[in-house]
C-alpha cells in the first residue's frame, strides 16, 4: 500500500476539526445541563446535579413538556409508518412506466425544494378557508409528510434502480405468485432500506419546526414548545431539555442501525 | 370466452392498472398537502383584507405594495448575501470533507463509519443545535473567556451571538451535511482508473483535482447547492433565533406578516419567494445536468 502523504494528515486534521465543530456545541450543553442549582447558561460549572432534569417536569418552569413530548412521539410514529408504506408503494409503482409518472416525480422533487414556510402557510390558509381547525394529527401530519415523503421516495428510487431483477425472475420461474415473489424475495432484500426510510420519517417529523408552526393548532409539538421556551427561559433547564431530546434521537438512531446490522448478518 | 381466459384478461388489466394504484397514496398526500396549499397561496395573494378577515375580490395591491417597497429589496439583497456566503462556506467545507472520505479513507468500513458520523446530527433537532451555541458564543461564553484570558480583548465581544455572524455560523453548522452527502456520493462513483491514468500522464495533485475530480463531482455539487440555497432563502427560524431580532430575511418578513394576520401580504411575499427560488434552481440545472444522479 502507498505511504500516506502530507495531504492525508492535513485532510484528516481538517475532518477532525469538522467533527469537533459538528458535535462540540452539543457536548457543551450536555455538560452544562448537569449544572448545580445555582449554575447558569455558561461555564464555569457551579457544582454537579440533576436539578435541571428534575425541573423538566415542573409545569411552571417549562410549560407542557410531557404533553408535547407525547404528541411529538405519536406524530413521529404515524409519520414513520405512513412514510414507509407510501414510499414503498410509490417505489414499486415507479418500477414501471405509467401515465403521470413524470409529473408525480417532479411534484415529489418540488416538495423537497419548496421552502417549509410556504407549505406551512398554504396548509394553514387551506384549513382556514375551509373552516377546519388545524391539529397536530391532521394538518401538521400532512405538512410533515411533504418533507419526509420525498426523502423516502428518492431512497426507494435509488434502491429499485440498483435492484437485481433476475432474482425475481428466478422466483417466478420456480412458480411463485407475484405476491409470494414480493413477500419472500423482494421484501427481505429491501428491509434494511425500509428501516432507513422509517428512521428518516421518524426523526425529521420529531424535530420539525417550520412545517408545524402554522399547522399544529392549539396543542404544541415538542419543537414548538422548545422554541417558545427560548424566549422566556434563561436557566439550564433549556439545556436539560436539549440533552433529553438529543439523547432520545440518538437512541432511535442506535436502535435502527442495530436492526440493520443484525438483518445484514442473517 | 372460457373462464380461464376471462380471469387472464382481468389479471392483465389489473397489472396495467397496478402502478396507478400503487402511486395513488403519494398522489393523494402531495395533492392535498402540497399542490392545493400552493394554489391556495396563489389565490389568497390576489385577495384584499381588513381587520375582519379576507375580502373575496381580485386586487394586485399585495404585489404592488410589496414590489414598490425599498424594505423588500433590501431584505432580498440581505437574504441573497446570506445564501451566497453560506453556499461558499458549505461548499468548501463539504467538498473537502467528502474528498477526504472518498479518496483518503481506505477501507469501506471506516468510510461508512466516518460518513455516518457526519450524518447523525441531521437527525437531531435544529432548534437544539442552535441553542447549543449559547455557551460558546455568549457574552460570558467560552470564546470570550478564552480571548479575554489570552489578553486579545479586554471587554467581551458582543457580536458573537445574536448577529449576522451567528446566523451564518448556524447555517454552516446545520447545512454543510447537505453538501457532504451528494458530493460524497458522486465522488464514490468516479472511476479510480481515470485518476491513475491522469497521474501516469504526469498530472499533479491540482491538475487531477481541477480536470478530473471537480468536473465529475459537479452533479453532486449542484444537488448540494440546490439544498443549501433553497433552505437559506426560505429560512425564518435560524435568522430569528441567531439574529436575536437584529437581522432580517425574506422568510422572517413573511413570518412577521403571518403573525400580524396579514395573510394576503404573506401570500404575495410567498409567491415572490417561490418564483425567486425556482429561478435559482432552474439556473443551477442549466449549468449542471443532474439527471444521471437520479
Amino acid at each position: 500500500m502507498e505511504k500516506r502523504g502530507l495531504a492525508f494528515y492535513l485532510l484528516a486534521a481538517f475532518f477532525a476539526l469538522f467533527v469537533v465543530f459538528l458535535y462540540g456545541p452539543t457536548i457543551t450543553i450536555a455538560l452544562l445541563s448537569f449544572q448545580g442549582p445555582r449554575g447558569n447558561l455558561t461555564f464555569p460549572m457551579r457544582g454537579l446535579s440533576l436539578h435541571w432534569f428534575e425541573n423538566l417536569f415542573d409545569e411552571q418552569m417549562v410549560g407542557d413538556f410531557a404533553g408535547s413530548f407525547g404528541r411529538s412521539i405519536t406524530l413521529a410514529l404515524i409519520v414513520m409508518l405512513l412514510t414507509v408504506a407510501i414510499s414503498l408503494l410509490a417505489g414499486l409503482a415507479f418500477r414501471r412506466k405509467f401515465r403521470g409518472a413524470t409529473v408525480l416525480f417532479y411534484l415529489t422533487v418540488a416538495s423537497l425544494i419548496i421552502p417549509s414556510i410556504l407549505i406551512s402557510l398554504g396548509i394553514g390558509l387551506l384549513f382556514a378557508v375551509m373552516g377546519l381547525q388545524p391539529t397536530w394529527w391532521g394538518s401538521a401530519l400532512g405538512a410533515h409528510l411533504t418533507w419526509t415523503l420525498p426523502f423516502g421516495v428518492l431512497i426507494m428510487f435509488a434502491v429499485f434502480n440498483r435492484f437485481d431483477r433476475s432474482l425475481e425472475e428466478a422466483a417466478r420461474d420456480l412458480g411463485a405468485s407475484p405476491f409470494q415473489t414480493f413477500r419472500h424475495v423482494v421484501l427481505p432484500l429491501i428491509t434494511p432500506s425500509l428501516i432507513g426510510v422509517g428512521l428518516f420519517g421518524f426523526s425529521l417529523s420529531y424535530d420539525e419546526f417550520a412545517r408545524s408552526s402554522m399547522t399544529a393548532g392549539s396543542d404544541n409539538t415538542l419543537p414548538l414548545e422548545i422554541y417558545g421556551m427560548t424566549t422566556n427561559v434563561t436557566t439550564p433547564v433549556l439545556y436539560a431539555l436539549g440533552t433529553m431530546t438529543t439523547m432520545f434521537s440518538l437512541a432511535v438512531i442506535f436502535v435502527c442501525v442495530t436492526l440493520v446490522v443484525v438483518l445484514r448478518r442473517k | 370466452m372460457s373462464p380461464s381466459q376471462n380471469s387472464d384478461a382481468r389479471r392483465i388489466s389489473l397489472r396495467a392498472f397496478a402502478p396507478h394504484l400503487l402511486a395513488l397514496p403519494l398522489w393523494a398526500v402531495l395533492g392535498v398537502f402540497l399542490a392545493v396549499p400552493i394554489l391556495m397561496i396563489v389565490m389568497v395573494s390576489f385577495l384584499d383584507y381588513d381587520d375582519a378577515g379576507l375580502i373575496y375580490t381580485f386586487v394586485l395591491d399585495n404585489y404592488r405594495d410589496q414590489l414598490g417597497s425599498a424594505v423588500l429589496w433590501r431584505t432580498y439583497f440581505h437574504t441573497i448575501q446570506f445564501a451566497v456566503l453560506v453556499w461558499a462556506l458549505t461548499l468548501s467545507i463539504g467538498f473537502t470533507v467528502a474528498y477526504f472520505l472518498a479518496f483518503h479513507v481506505r477501507t469501506q468500513l471506516w468510510q461508512m463509519v466516518l460518513f455516518q458520523l457526519c450524518a447523525i446530527p441531521f437527525l437531531t433537532s435544529n432548534i437544539i443545535r442552535m441553542i447549543s451555541w449559547i455557551p460558546t458564543l455568549g457574552r460570558n461564553g467560552l470564546l470570550n473567556q478564552a480571548l479575554a484570558a489570552s489578553g486579545v480583548i479586554d471587554k467581551p465581544l458582543e457580536w458573537l451571538l445574536f448577529s449576522d455572524f451567528a446566523i451564518v455560523l448556524a447555517f454552516v453548522h446545520l447545512y454543510t451535511l447537505f453538501m457532504v452527502v451528494p458530493i460524497f456520493n458522486t465522488m464514490m462513483r468516479i472511476d479510480r482508473s481515470l485518476i491513475e491514468a491522469a497521474r501516469d500522464a504526469g498530472a499533479g495533485f491540482w491538475d487531477v483535482l481541477r480536470n478530473v475530480i471537480i468536473p465529475l463531482s459537479l452533479p453532486g455539487i449542484a444537488i448540494g447547492t440546490i439544498f443549501v440555497v433553497t433552505l437559506v432563502m426560505g429560512d425564518f427560524v435560524t435568522v430569528r433565533m441567531m439574529g436575536g431580532g437584529q437581522s432580517a430575511s425574506v422568510g422572517l418578513m413573511m413570518s412577521n406578516s403571518i403573525g400580524l394576520l396579514q395573510y394576503p401580504t404573506a401570500a404575495a411575499q410567498a409567491m415572490v419567494l417561490l418564483i425567486t427560488v425556482l429561478l435559482m434552481v432552474a439556473a443551477i440545472l442549466r449549468v449542471v445536468d443532474i439527471r444521471k444522479e437520479l
